[in-house]
């Protein structure tokens, strides 16, 4: 009876493993960021060069903040669930402009529509390492304490607004 | 037609000479330290790749910081927790041994555990079944069966 039995567990036991597999997604890699203060930046505006941002110019404020190029595709099809978002007004969006060209950037923004209150620079990538940025695009939240509490790798879909942001959102504006 | 192929070789080296970073350093400690932790710390865009393989933006971005942090004073071990403070474990290709990477670490000795068992058990049973007496009628009849197949 073992005999049957043994290589039907063993089956099983693989098939299980197999399946968690099929589900898992490599690709998103864990932020450590979460429930860490937001690393400190001070860079400049994409529309007004001269003027600089930094996180604690919004601390009291909850945040998004989503890292773009003109050069990424998936970016794209972000696009027009950004502009969506922006019109709900629940949260700042602040966009970080990854290794990308001023001129491309401020093109891409007039022709597909500008969802966010203010983009900064970062020409050479170096607030993408202190953030853990990968993989563009990327959304972080940001609470009123300047604490990361959320990050999103990938476009970000309707259904994420709905589920995931909207209401986590509404949750972090409630706290002090 | 000579001059034309070493005018052709040379053209050619310099597209390969294009994707070679220089760096300088101070001393080979440093230089060591370099490939070493370059080789160690995993590409995260392409993930089966260290950052010394890869050709990903990110990868280069990621020796610049390396480099930079080196020429910083920087130690080794100061460099990794720069990165895993941001990437976290997975981009060492030596994580820690941790509550978390524990399946990592320990998972080969469990299967190399059960398989020592496993041709244990399988080992005793063969030889159990080795050990069947046999009776003198029925190894009379091996031997005859031997014998003529030896003979066609």
């Amino acid at each position: 009876m073992l005999k049957y039995i043994l290589p039907l567990l063993l089956f099983i036991v693989l098939a299980v493993f197999l399946a968690l597999g099929l589900n898992l997604h490599p690709n998103e890699i864990p932020s450590p960021l979460i429930n860490k203060p937001a690393p400190a930046f001070s860079a400049p505006k994409l529309q007004a060069p001269a003027e600089k941002l930094s996180p604690a110019d919004l601390k009291g404020k909850v945040w998004l903040f989503n890292v773009w190029a003109s050069w990424c595709a998936s970016c794209r099809s972000e696009h027009p669930v950004l502009n969506q978002f922006a019109q709900a007004k629940a949260a700042i969006i602040v966009g970080l402009n990854y290794k990308d060209e001023p001129e491309a950037a401020l093109g891409w923004l007039a022709q597909l529509g500008n969802p966010y209150d203010v983009s900064i620079m970062d020409q050479d990538g170096r607030i993408g390492i202190d953030w853990g940025v990968y993989g563009v695009p990327e959304t972080f939240v940001v609470d009123k304490q300047g604490v990361i509490r959320y990050k999103h790798t990938g476009p970000v879909t309707p259904e994420d607004v709905q589920q995931t942001f909207l209401p986590l959102i509404a949750k972090l504006q409630a706290e002090n | 037609m000579k001059h034309l192929s070493i005018i052709f070789l040379l053209a050619l080296s310099g597209i390969v000479g294009a994707g070679v970073e220089y760096r300088e350093f101070a001393n080979p400690e440093q230089q060591a330290a370099y490939e070493n932790l370059t080789s160690e710390l995993r590409c995260l865009v392409c993930q089966n790749q260290t950052i010394a393989d890869s050709n990903a933006e990110l990868a280069a971005d990621l020796r610049r910081q390396v480099y930079e942090m080196l020429q910083q004073g920087k130690s080794k071990q100061d460099i990794a927790q720069f990165m895993t403070d941001r990437y976290g474990d997975f981009v060492l290709y030596n994580p820690p041994f941790k509550l978390k990477t524990g399946l990592l670490w320990i998972g080969p000795v469990v299967f190399l555990l059960i398989g020592l068992v496993a041709v244990f058990l399988f080992a005793r049973r063969k030889k159990n079944a080795a050990n069947i007496e046999i009776s003198a009628e029925k190894q009379q009849k091996i031997r005859s069966l031997l014998e003529e197949g030896d003979q066609s």
